[in-house]
């Protein structure tokens, strides 16, 4: 199963600290509110999703695959 | 078959576990916690989840698959540790041995001796169990009064007067949140706080609590008394480190470890112990020479992680010297959610000279970005609002990172 990143986008306050982690698939646009680049990022990007679900203040990002 | 101890069941503990799993380490770990919960999300007790209905569902951590075999003692505590014969003692009496001992037992809510206090009900907030006691008393026209005016005292008077309490916020501190945000941030944090209805009664301490009818009379050392429906300890912390006693460590101010989170005896590091979270007192060279304990919400991952790795090549047997040899730096960072206001810091701006303490964005009155120097480095940053803005200022701080402008 394919790595699929899902942000609970009623529970995300923009924190940003997922962009640290794994700035190649969220970004906090010019308003400051968090997109996700690439909901299914590459095998190769893990481990840096998953640090980035661990450093969410408010625990708005799963990991699925 | 050997098995990693760890005492204290919060977010370090199970970073620590994560992290001996993803080092490769596969045999037993042991979690052994005082509360009857998993590991959950302290911060928002104090905001969101005291607004709301506080429950575990909601601030529970995600249990990754790695540790699902992960053993977890909850409601039992650890009273005592032997270093030397390898062993841990129970509340209730049992010993366990370890091969692997974690210390992630961190604070407890500090509690003032008050004259008349023994006899009144105080609450704290530090665990899930703290706010749903709390949460019921936050009605309409309740008198609360909180004691501190910190981040925790300040986020809860936000929250309450919120729910339509009616909140004084008592402290010794002329300013609230002045450590670590100096005078003129705290200054104008407290005119925001005074816009929205929060009475503030600084630089006054509490001489005596007595019982007035179902309310409590709190007499200040001016002479003046508050009086309260609801009382609220937010005061700061007491580490909770005493049943290391007797190993020979430094537990003036948590644990004080090498860069390797082990303990020192003598200076020397104890093999096969880590101390993680809010505990920890380690060595950051990226901040200066000293050794700090740090509470924020960061560490307990960065020193779990650390832990983890540093036990599980003790345990595994393989790249133990390098792991121990490699840096460790972590940037401490914070945030704080205050009516509409989120505060948000990185770095230590504790650690900044009395007078470098510079707006770098913004206006004070508004949204903006404060800097935090000693001599031309930036220590620390503290945004009022402007997330992504402080976000770029993460990598910044420290030692000779940036130069003063």
């Amino acid at each position: 199963m394919a790595l699929k990143v899902v942000v609970d986008m009623n529970v995300c306050q923009d924190h940003g600290q997922c962009v640290f982690a794994a700035p190649q698939v969220f970004q906090l646009n010019d308003d400051g509110r968090l997109v996700v680049l690439i909901e299914e990022p590459d095998e190769s990007l893990r481990a840096a999703v998953e640090d980035a679900a661990d450093v969410c203040p408010v625990q708005a990002i799963s990991i699925k695959g | 078959m050997s098995r990693v101890l760890i005492a204290g069941a919060g977010m370090a503990a199970l970073r620590t576990a994560e992290a001996l799993r993803a080092y490769g380490y596969s045999d037993e770990i042991v979690v052994v916690g005082d509360e009857k919960y998993p590991p959950y999300n302290r911060p928002p007790l104090s905001k969101e989840a005291l607004a709301g209905e506080p429950t575990l569902e909601q601030l529970a951590f995600r249990q990754k698959a790695s540790t699902e075999d992960v053993v977890w003692r909850l409601g039992e505590s650890v009273v005592s540790a032997d270093l030397a014969g390898r062993t841990v003692a129970l509340a209730s009496g049992e010993v366990l041995e370890w091969d692997a001992l974690v210390a992630a037992t961190g604070v407890r809510a500090r509690i003032l001796p008050i004259p008349g206090g023994d006899s009144v009900r105080r609450h704290v907030v530090r665990t899930l169990d703290d706010a749903l006691e709390l949460r019921p008393l936050l009605t309409p026209g309740a008198r609360v009064v909180i004691l501190g005016a910190g981040f925790i005292g300040c986020e809860v008077a936000a929250t309450a007067v919120q729910l339509g309490c009616v909140v004084t916020c008592v402290a010794l501190d002329p300013l609230p949140m002045i450590r670590p945000l100096g005078p003129e941030v705290s200054a104008e944090l407290l005119r925001r706080h005074e816009e929205r209805g929060i009475t503030f009664r600084l630089g006054v301490s509490v001489s005596v609590m007595a019982k007035n009818g179902t309310s409590v009379d709190l007499q200040l050392n001016d002479g003046s008394t508050v009086t309260a429906d609801v009382i609220v300890e937010a005061v700061g912390s007491v580490c909770a480190v005493g049943w290391l006693d007797g190993n020979g460590l430094d537990l003036s101010d948590g644990v004080l470890v090498d860069s390797a989170l082990r303990p020192l005896v003598d200076g020397s590091p104890v093999d096969r112990v880590a101390v993680v979270g809010d505990v920890a007192r380690f060595p950051n060279p990226r901040f200066g020479a000293d050794s700090w304990r740090v509470e924020h919400w960061s560490l307990p991952t960065d020193t779990g992680r650390r832990a983890g790795a540093v036990l599980g090549a003790r345990l595994v047997g393989e790249g133990y010297a390098e792991v121990v040899a490699s840096p460790f730096e972590p940037i401490p960072s914070f945030w704080s959610d205050q009516f509409d206001v989120r505060l948000k810091s990185y770095g230590m701006p504790g650690l900044a000279d009395p007078d470098g303490i510079r707006v770098l964005e913004g206006a004070i009155a508004d949204e903006c970005i404060i800097g935090y120097y000693r001599g031309t480095d930036l220590m620390g940053v503290v945004g009022i609002g402007m997330v992504r803005a402080v976000n770029s200022y993460r990598d910044k701080v420290g030692l000779g990172k940036v130069e003063s402008s």
